[in-house]
């Protein structure tokens, strides 16, 4: 018996040793190398906000003398983020730049759907973390297939699901129209959704349009959607769009339950320029997970009290309606999570730190959703909660729904 | 410049140390840069049909995104559902694009300048729309698109990155030297012919257009040939890949490089692949600088400013002017 806990704790050492004498790359003592790409430019480019704000809250880490990490050491981090603007093919070189000639340990919250699906093979046969990933397409928690490639935001397809749920609950004989990005995101939320509607999905939607994220606008598919007589409105669009669908919806009158996707509920970025009134008029309903920035009913919540300090100190100059700084600050908030308690830093270490959260709460994630992933779960966060706008901010109402049984 | 160059032993010199300087330079450099360098021929294949198309031809084209696609999608589509090998998809990519080019052609003919490049404006735009269709999803993959992966190497000892160099340089060196014979036969100067005077052309005996669709075909088939090496590079096909800026990069990448050359196309797979890394690279230098796409748009105004004529346009002037210097 002591013979084999000698050899074990030996073979242990052995292993540790091993382990730490081959460097991993990216990581030094002092410095781990973290890449990340986000249209800057481009279509998508109201993401960039995401992007700035993971090198605002890491470079004010670096500042204060680094990070200390599970290991014991304490590093800088060093975020590299590079503009790709939104197509899959640059995605492509800038990801091979970022892993090949920066030598970044990983990838961490890179943006956009198509064009992480242009990496996805990549970064699983280079074996390197491809983590958390700003995109709430379904076919990024795989471990069995992808066991490099983990998401972080609810799963559109989920999402989809919930508003089904409640349009057959609360609208008498419902007629559906939907609007979608004709890409994966867009056919992530349609599918959701028709699921969820089940085997009358055929004879309750009468009019479902696509558009292309390349298109000026999107004022004629509303139209058609109006003319359809649809009382039900599934808007699956991004900001850009969103705010033109609301805007029409308003200026021809048309008063259907819009359901807005929750990529498109920031105040900031969609309501705004849509116009707020008009917004109040739709009746605006979307599913939340994110705290909203300008909703005071969080104003004291010790999470929003420190988002909103680190804002004032470092971007002052960010619009605290988009909640797009939210989600980046609670993506990087994750990110420091992880590397807080992660002794081994090694690729495949570094996977499992990332494989095992248990209830860390996010401090701009609405009260009582927890992130956690296991070996086998590599959706981080997967509850959310209806809302609807009344011209000022988002009202919840209803239970958190956790979808993490899907 | 308005005919290709003529054979003079400086150029032979010139030409064979490029070509050897090519040969070495992936030892010298890293995978990503040769992947870099790759992409460049890529791009500089599909620009050397567009320079043959409207340098040589005066046939105006901001579409060859279309036909770029039509190569990378040819190749992905019989890689992924008839099982052939890279190598003979290049072809069937090569094949497909030329008939795609050469039926554009037939109708486009009519067009002459403006009105042309607006009717290959239109297939630039359909074309990312026409690989989502449902209707072709099976094919196409729709939206998700389809991934290539990269050809084995071809030898022991190169890296996958550097095989696919070696073959691009290959077809790039070919292409090249077949463009040279083309430009310099009968039907080269008839191209020309028509290009700057039609219709002195046509009283010649020049069948126009037959030379005018058959330019657009050869074009379109250069273009697609640059698509499936491009697909190879990236390992993935998808629709957003082939928007109207790739037609955009394709014409600036021409123009730049100098659009009535062949060694253009070089330097203007060079500019359009390494000027944006410049450009994201200048504006970090300093917080006053604008952001990246600025910063191109003032390197291309320079470009266009300073060597009107295209890189390759500047390097005959300056080589000229050297000459006169000398003798004089």
């Amino acid at each position: 018996m002591r013979l084999t806990t000698l050899m074990a704790t030996t073979a242990a050492a052995v292993l540790f040793a091993a382990s730490a004498s081959a460097q991993t790359v990216g990581v030094t003592d002092d410095t781990i190398k973290i890449g990340n790409t986000s249209p800057y430019s481009g279509p998508a480019s109201s993401y960039g906000v995401i992007g700035k704000t993971h090198q605002a809250y890491w470079k004010a880490i670096n500042e204060a003398g680094g990070l200390k990490m599970g290991d014991g050491k304490t590093r800088k981090v060093e975020i590299i983020s590079l503009d790709d603007g939104y197509s899959p093919p640059k995605t492509v070189e800038q990801v091979r730049k970022l892993v090949e000639q920066e030598g970044v340990a990983m990838t961490f919250n890179t943006l956009g759907t198509p064009t992480n699906s242009a990496i996805h093979r990549y970064m699983n046969a280079k074996k390197v973390p491809h983590l958390f990933l700003a995109t709430g397409a379904s076919k990024w928690g795989h471990p069995d297939k992808f066991p490099w490639t983990m998401g972080f935001q609810p799963t559109y397809d989920v999402e989809g699901a919930i508003y089904a749920a409640y349009a057959l609950k609360n609208v008498e004989n419902p007629k559906i129209a939907i609007l979608f990005q004709n890409d994966d995101y867009g056919k992530d939320y349609r599918d959701g959704f028709l699921k969820a509607l089940g085997d009358k999905a055929d004879k309750l939607v009468v009019k479902m349009l696509p558009y292309e994220v390349t298109d000026p606008t999107v004022d004629a598919q509303v139209l058609e959607m109006a003319a359809s007589g649809a009382n039900v409105f599934f808007n699956v669009t991004i900001p850009k769009f969103a705010a033109q669908a609301i805007k029409k919806a308003c200026e021809i009158d048309w008063k259907p339950l819009h359901l807005l996707n929750n990529v498109s509920s920031s105040v900031g970025a969609t309501l705004k320029p849509a116009g707020l009134e008009c917004s109040k008029s739709q009746g605006l309903i979307t599913a939340q997970w994110l705290k909203d920035p300008t909703d005071p009913q969080w104003a004291d919540t010790d999470g929003f009290k420190e988002w909103s300090a680190w804002m004032d100190k470092n971007m002052p100059d960010g619009d605290r309606g988009d909640v797009n700084y939210a989600f980046g600050y609670n993506a990087s908030t994750l990110l420091k999570h992880v590397l807080e308690n992660c002794a081994d830093f090694s690729r495949p270490g570094i996977m499992a730190c990332a494989a095992n959260i248990k209830d860390f709460e996010l401090p701009m994630t609405l009260p009582g959703i927890k992130v956690n992933t296991s070996p086998t779960d590599f959706y981080p966060v997967q509850a959310e909660q209806l809302s609807k706008f009344n011209g000022e901010k988002w009202v919840l109402f209803g239970e958190i729904i956790d979808a993490s049984s899907h | 410049m308005t005919r290709p160059n003529r054979i003079t032993p400086a150029l032979l010199i010139g030409f064979l140390a490029a070509v050897g300087f090519a040969v070495i330079l992936p030892h010298l450099v890293s995978n990503f840069t040769t992947y870099q360098l790759t992409l460049a021929m890529s791009w500089g294949v599909a620009m050397l049909g567009l320079n043959v198309l409207t340098g040589y031809n005066g046939q105006f084209s901001i579409g060859h995104s279309a036909f770029f696609a039509a190569g990378a999608y040819g190749a992905a589509i019989m890689i992924e559902h008839a099982g052939w090998g890279p190598y003979e998809a290049i072809a069937a990519a090569a094949g497909f694009s030329f008939i795609f080019g050469f039926l554009f052609g037939l109708p486009a003919l009519r067009l002459e300048g403006l009105y042309l490049a607006l009717a290959t404006f239109g297939l630039a735009v359909a074309t990312p729309q026409l690989l989502k269709f449902d209707a072709f999803e099976d094919w196409t993959g729709g939206v998700q698109g389809i991934f290539v992966p990269k050809p084995a190497p071809l030898l022991e000892g190169l890296s996958a990155d550097q095989s696919l160099y070696y073959v691009a340089l290959a077809i790039m060196v070919f292409l090249m030297v077949i463009t040279w014979c083309i430009l310099h036969s009968r039907s080269g100067r008839a191209m020309m012919a028509i290009r700057d005077n039609p219709i002195a052309a046509r009283t010649m005996g020049i069948n126009l257009p037959l030379v005018k669709t058959t330019t657009f075909g050869i074009s379109a088939m250069f273009a697609g040939i640059g698509g499936a090496l491009f697909t190879y590079s990236s390992e993935f096909v998808s629709p957003d890949a082939f928007n109207f800026f790739i037609a955009v990069y394709i014409l600036v990448g021409s123009v730049i490089g100098g659009i009535v050359s062949i060694p253009g196309a070089i330097f203007g797979g060079l500019f359009v692949v390494f000027m944006p890394h410049v450009a994201e690279d200048v504006s970090n230098i300093y917080t006053f600088i604008p952001p990246p796409w600025a910063v191109f748009g003032v390197f291309l105004i320079l470009v266009i400013y300073f060597v009107p004529f295209g890189i390759w346009g500047g390097i005959e002037r300056l080589a000229a002017w050297t000459k006169r210097k000398m003798a004089g």
